[in-house]
């Protein structure tokens, strides 16, 4: 019965989807101003830089959920609410990044660069953020449009993004390393998910090439 | 020195504030936010300072006069990984902690060795108050107000012999009673060391309470170092062995990343941790948009300490 979902459900859903990404957004607001005896803890700037971190994470790793999901219920519609996800990965690394800059670092772009040049967890930081900006750029209908084939293959760098994000986290850390290897374990599911399913349609490819070779492209603009 | 019977800065300050504050949330009771949120402020029950008990204490030397930071939180961020690596874990997971009874073993290079309980170990000496800034390796401090007496006063009942140049401790190692032993984060039991000298300097504390109080378990009670000029993981808590050697001990921070933490940990603005700077801090209880502010050579006990390490190549003995 979720196998299809009228145009009218979809759309409400996007609605509901759109809310509850903006949830956290909307605590972390209400603690930083201590509304109603909400607060950011001991160390409000540290506790605002790992949070809007992890939900980027946590959208970033959601959204690549998507397409396997998708593939093992059938569930179509999911594909709908990609782009939605993935550019709220985007905004809360964002946010990630500007809590550092403005309010850890004052924008002192000195500092700011020394540290992307000399702290090898932040180099790989800011490559990744780097990285997502052509992405959130080129998210639009149009732009997919006028990309074509080439829209997926930009957005492919979504994968090493993921990795370069978890890195990250990994690298920052400085003893107790289960939480980022918790989304390394959740992140190597989901890009092995990918190979394995890469893998299944690859070998057959070789020995009939052109209907499969088509039928790749095709689905592949679908669903990567 | 500070004059005799004044008013404790904080009595009249932080731990009131601390108290209304904590009120004001309860009342406000926004189930709401609570129920969004599991915030921080809300989720953390408010464990009354009351059941620890008061101890007589007369004003010790060395105090700053900056504002301490409040009762919150001096004991509800805290890195003890004995009772989990979480800032708040420690608050959390501390509280069933029984340090009674206590006992110190005593032994290595000196003349009075054997095994003391905790009454031995305080009793003879006259509890201070001080208010120490304390700086973490991880570039935020705080200002503490330590109850405690000076480390070299209890090292010198034991009659360290001439072979002693370091002092070796050692904390409790019960995963039963300490949950974040269960997990091989640190090589446990957790060691840490200094030289006879920093021992023995009228600045370091052994620390039995905080705030004119019994220290909290969080803390690193019932017995614990303060080595104000230090990065607090030096401070080694709830302290079960004191050893003389004359070998540098290893500590357990060296011991796990050796190019990142070494055997003096001396608070230095100019020497950075490999992955960040540690020419600023930022103070606990500050504003989220007040800014970091300088560190301080020796977090500020210089004319104090310096000449312990005439001589030293600082950049190399991190
Ligand atoms: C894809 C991009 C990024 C992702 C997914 C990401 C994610 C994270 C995560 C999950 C954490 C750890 C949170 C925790 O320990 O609880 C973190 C920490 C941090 N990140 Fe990022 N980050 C990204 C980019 C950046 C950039 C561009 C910068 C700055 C230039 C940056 C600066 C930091 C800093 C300063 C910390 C905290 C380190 C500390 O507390 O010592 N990150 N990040």
């Amino acid at each position: 019965m979720l196998q299809t979902l009228s145009p009218g459900t979809v759309r409400a859903l996007k609605v509901l989807v759109f809310l509850l990404c903006l949830v956290p957004l909307a605590v972390l607001v209400l603690e930083t101003f201590g509304v109603g005896g909400m607060a950011l803890g001991a160390n409000p700037v540290e506790e605002l830089i790992h949070r809007n971190g992890k939900w980027g994470l946590k959208f970033l790793l959601i959204t690549l959920a998507v397409t396997p999901l998708r593939r093992l219920t059938g569930w179509n519609w999911l594909i709908r609410f990609r782009r939605m996800l993935g550019l709220f990965a985007f905004f809360y690394i964002l946010l990630h990044f500007l809590v550092y800059a403005g309010l850890d670092q004052r924008f002192d772009l000195a500092v700011i660069f020394e540290d992307i040049a000399e702290r090898p967890y932040i180099t790989i930081g800011m490559t990744a953020l780097v990285l997502l900006i052509p992405l959130a750029v080129t998210s639009t209908r149009g732009m997919m449009r006028r990309l074509g084939r080439r829209w997926q293959q930009l957005h492919r760098l979504v994968y090493p993004i993921a990795i370069l994000g978890v890195w990250h986290f990994y690298w920052q850390v400085k003893l107790d390393t289960l939480e980022a290897l918790i989304y390394a374990a959740v992140l190597a599911a989901l890009l092995g998910f990918r190979l394995a399913h890469w893998w299944r349609r690859r070998a057959p490819g070789r020995f009939s090439l052109s209907r499969s070779g088509h039928d790749r492209t095709a689905h592949a603009r679908r669903s990567v | 020195m500070k004059p005799d019977n004044r008013i404790r800065s904080w009595e009249i300050t932080s731990e009131a504030n601390f108290v209304s504050r904590r009120r004001f949330i309860r009342d406000a009771g926004l189930a709401v936010g609570a129920a969004l949120t599991g915030a921080t402020a809300l989720a953390l029950p408010g464990r009354a300072s009351a059941s620890l008990r008061d101890l007589e204490t007369v004003p010790g030397p060395f105090s700053t006069d900056e504002t301490p930071n409040s009762w919150e939180d001096v004991t509800t961020y805290n890195n003890f990984y004995e009772f989990g690596t979480g800032k708040e874990d420690p608050y959390r997971n501390a509280q069933e902690f029984v340090t009674e009874p206590w006992t110190v073993k005593v032994g290595g290079e000196c003349d009075k060795p054997g095994k003391y309980d905790y009454a031995d170990i305080v009793g003879p000496h006259a509890l201070e108050d001080r208010v120490y800034r304390h700086r973490c390796v991880e570039a935020w401090s705080m200002v503490v107000p330590w109850v405690g007496f000076p480390l070299g006063d209890l090292l010198k009942r034991f009659e360290p012999n001439s072979k002693a140049k370091y002092v070796r401790f050692k904390t409790l190692f019960d995963p039963d009673r300490m949950p974040g032993q269960r997990r091989a984060v640190l090589r446990w039991p957790y060691v840490e060391g200094l030289t006879m000298a920093e021992a023995m300097h009228p600045l370091t504390l052994m620390v039995v309470g905080v705030y004119g109080k019994e220290l909290p378990n969080q803390n690193g009670a019932p017995l614990r170092l303060v080595i104000p000029w230090k990065y607090g993981f030096k401070g080694i808590k709830s302290i079960v062995e004191i050893e003389f050697t004359s070998r540098q001990p290893k500590n357990s921070w060296a011991l796990a990343t050796p190019r990142e933490y070494g055997f003096y940990a001396n608070v230095n603005p100019e020497v950075d941790h490999p992955r960040w700077s540690q020419a600023r801090e930022r103070r606990i209880g500050a504003s989220v948009f007040a800014e970091k502010q300088p560190t301080l050579m020796f977090n500020g006990y210089a004319e104090q300490v310096a000449s312990l390490y005439a001589g030293l190549d600082l950049r190399k003995n991190y």
